[in-house]
């Protein structure tokens, strides 16, 4: 078998009291695309930062095609290509600016550096905007940008953190396209995203993430089985919760997670089939519960959330920004 | 996004960084950062206002009082106010890079593979240019305002050795710009060295009108070492001693401040 293109075991990051990465395990192919799935302060970006090199791990070990993190740093560094949640190129420069530093720092010929731009600006479709300064970008094209800047030294793995969140739904799509493309000619690309579709659509495998640990790890189907394909939400009064839950337990075969609302309480259950849903509003009737509201839905990271951890992804995030000590302040 | 991207390889440069790429690497960063300069020149108006401005004052200030008259002080101040204007200025490099790092672009430096020192040196590299405008306004001023140097060559030289002792000043604020949390932290760390450092030295008064424990310090300030080295050069007057003890001076500021700020920016990393 091939050296896997990530291998982490235990990964441990703590910032203060936050125990920020808390026993990562990753393996991930080469040649294919990885999700990590998770809410704001899961862990995310601070395990791509562990394996990226740019943060040393408390406990625990990584190696990017057999070389380790920690004790080879310069070699993952020729291996890898990082593009951030936030554009990490240059305002004050051009694109083509930014692109031939970047080329020149990795070795380039001043020649070769300003051709590879180019290139890569031609590929991005940002040639008309090459030599405006970056303070005139959209974000879209900032994060364009930014993946051309991680892609100047063809790396086999390239780390994408959020390469979508903000992006108005055409530039998702583009780069959408982009990511699919890079995997079609052998690259291997680990992205964190919030949303599950994004990983639905673009990764081989996915590993869900929660307050610093691996909750899931599987293809996509395979988590969306072990949610159910939809989700049934059903709001009710306060005072027919335990009733409606009753009904729903005994119609659907799913204990349900409720949220409450300000005005009654939201009350979800995984729905293999449809067929049964059309039973639990008779049944809710007869039982006297007033539906409030009534809705089937995908199975949303919040569902995926409620089933594997049993809180939802809003309070995993309410909760990691109520620790004192966030991982920003700490590295400030 | 038309083209077909290019197929990965895996790298063909090795990893070890070798001290002429570190070099080219320190010249890239250092242009950008000159690139930067061009961008917003705004950031020169410290070397460009403070030379004129202390000159203009200090000379009319302390002129008559310590010296008689303005143009019998100016061989005494010039020199002096050389080393002060240009060496404060070396503290800027420190709140620059500090800036500099809060910014994502740092984080694509550290994931690339090259040599670590090459983001902190090609910035101090950048910051020279600062250093050559605030040496030469100085001296335009103090010859527009009649300051007659007896050795040409040895002014351009004082003035070359002021450049590389607030360059290697600089690493001190490098130091502090990578291990402090904030930029305006640093800039009040290096005000509060800085401040004592240049006025308590011989740059603006004759050492000998000072009580006994202030002429101690003063005459072991490096500080003075660098200003009496200037004044000897541009007199025609050697000042070999001085100018041995400023550049071992500049030496080992580098030889301790290089090491432990590149250390603190890969703690960072």
């Amino acid at each position: 078998m091939n050296t896997p293109a990530i291998e982490a075991q235990g990964l441990v990051k703590v910032f203060g009291s936050n125990r920020a990465v808390d026993g990562v395990d990753l393996t991930v192919e080469a040649g294919s695309v990885y999700g990590v799935l998770g809410p704001n302060g899961a862990g995310k970006t601070t395990t791509i930062r562990m394996l990226a090199t740019l943060l040393r791990p408390d406990a625990g070990s990584a190696r990017i095609f057999g070389h380790d993190v920690v004790r080879d740093p310069q070699t993952v560094r020729s291996l890898i290509g990082v593009t951030g949640q936030y554009a990490s190129v240059d305002e004050t420069l051009s694109a083509t600016e930014n692109l031939v530093v970047f080329g020149r720092l990795l070795g380039l010929s001043p020649r070769a550096a300003r051709r590879k731009a180019a290139a890569l600006l031609d590929e991005f479709a940002l040639t008309e905007a090459a030599r405006k300064p970056l303070k005139s970008f959209s974000g879209g094209m900032r994060r364009r940008l930014d993946l051309a800047a991680s892609l100047i030294s063809q790396p086999p793995l390239i780390f994408l953190d959020e390469p979508t969140t903000g992006l108005d739904p055409r530039t998702r799509n583009q780069m959408w396209d982009t990511v699919r493309r890079l995997v079609a000619d052998g690259s291997t690309v680990l992205l964190t995203s919030q949303y599950l579709d994004e990983a639905d659509q673009l990764a081989d495998r996915i590993a869900v993430i929660d307050r610093g640990t691996v909750v899931a790890e599987g293809t996509a189907d395979e988590l969306k089985a072990s949610v159910g394909h939809q989700s049934l939400q059903v709001t009710v009064a306060r005072g027919d919760a335990d009733r409606a839950r009753g009904v729903l337990l005994d119609a659907l075969g799913h204990e349900a997670a409720s949220t409450p609302l300000t005005q009654g309480v939201r009350l979800t259950v995984p729905v293999e089939r449809s067929g049964p849903v059309t039973d639990v509003l008779v049944r809710l009737h007869q039982a006297g519960v007033e539906v409030l509201e009534l809705a089937l839905a995908k199975p949303s990271l919040d569902e995926v959330f409620l089933t594997l951890t049993g809180h939802t992804a809003t309070a995993a995030e309410a909760s990691a920004s109520a620790t004192p000590t966030s991982p920003e302040k700490v590295l400030a | 996004m038309t083209a077909t991207l290019t197929a990965p390889g895996l790298p063909t440069a090795h990893p070890v960084t070798s001290l002429l790429t570190t070099a080219q690497q320190s010249l890239t960063m250092a242009r950008r950062g000159l690139i930067k300069v061009r961008r917003t020149p705004e950031q020169l108006i410290d070397v460009t206002v403070q030379p004129i401005l202390f000159t203009l004052m200090f000379a009319y200030l302390f002129g008559g009082a310590i010296a008689g008259d303005v143009t019998s002080y100016l061989p005494t101040l010039i020199p002096g106010i050389l080393v002060q204007t240009v060496i404060t200025t070396s503290t800027v490099t420190g709140v620059q890079l500090r800036e500099d790092m809060d910014k994502g672009v740092f984080d694509r430096f550290r994931s690339l593979p090259i040599a670590r020192i090459a983001p902190l040196a090609g910035a101090l590299m950048a910051d020279v240019l600062r250093y050559v405008i605030a040496t030469t306004l100085t001296i335009v001023m103090g010859l527009i305002m009649g300051w007659r140097p007896a050795s040409a060559t040895g002014t351009i030289a004082g003035a070359l050795l002021v450049i590389v002792c607030a360059w290697s000043m600089s690493w001190i604020f490098a130091f502090f710009g990578v291990i402090a949390r904030s930029a305006s932290s640093v800039q009040g760390i290096s005000f509060l060295i800085l401040f004592p450092l240049t006025f308590l030295s011989n740059a603006f008064v004759p050492a000998d009108t000072l009580p006994t424990w202030l002429r101690a310090f003063v005459n072991v300030n490096p500080v003075s070492h660098v200003v009496t080295a200037v004044r000897s050069l541009a007199a025609g007057t050697g000042g070999g001693s001085d100018v041995a003890l400023a550049l071992l001076g500049a030496a080992a500021v580098v030889a301790v401040f290089a090491p432990l700020a590149v250390r603190g920016y890969m703690r960072k990393a």
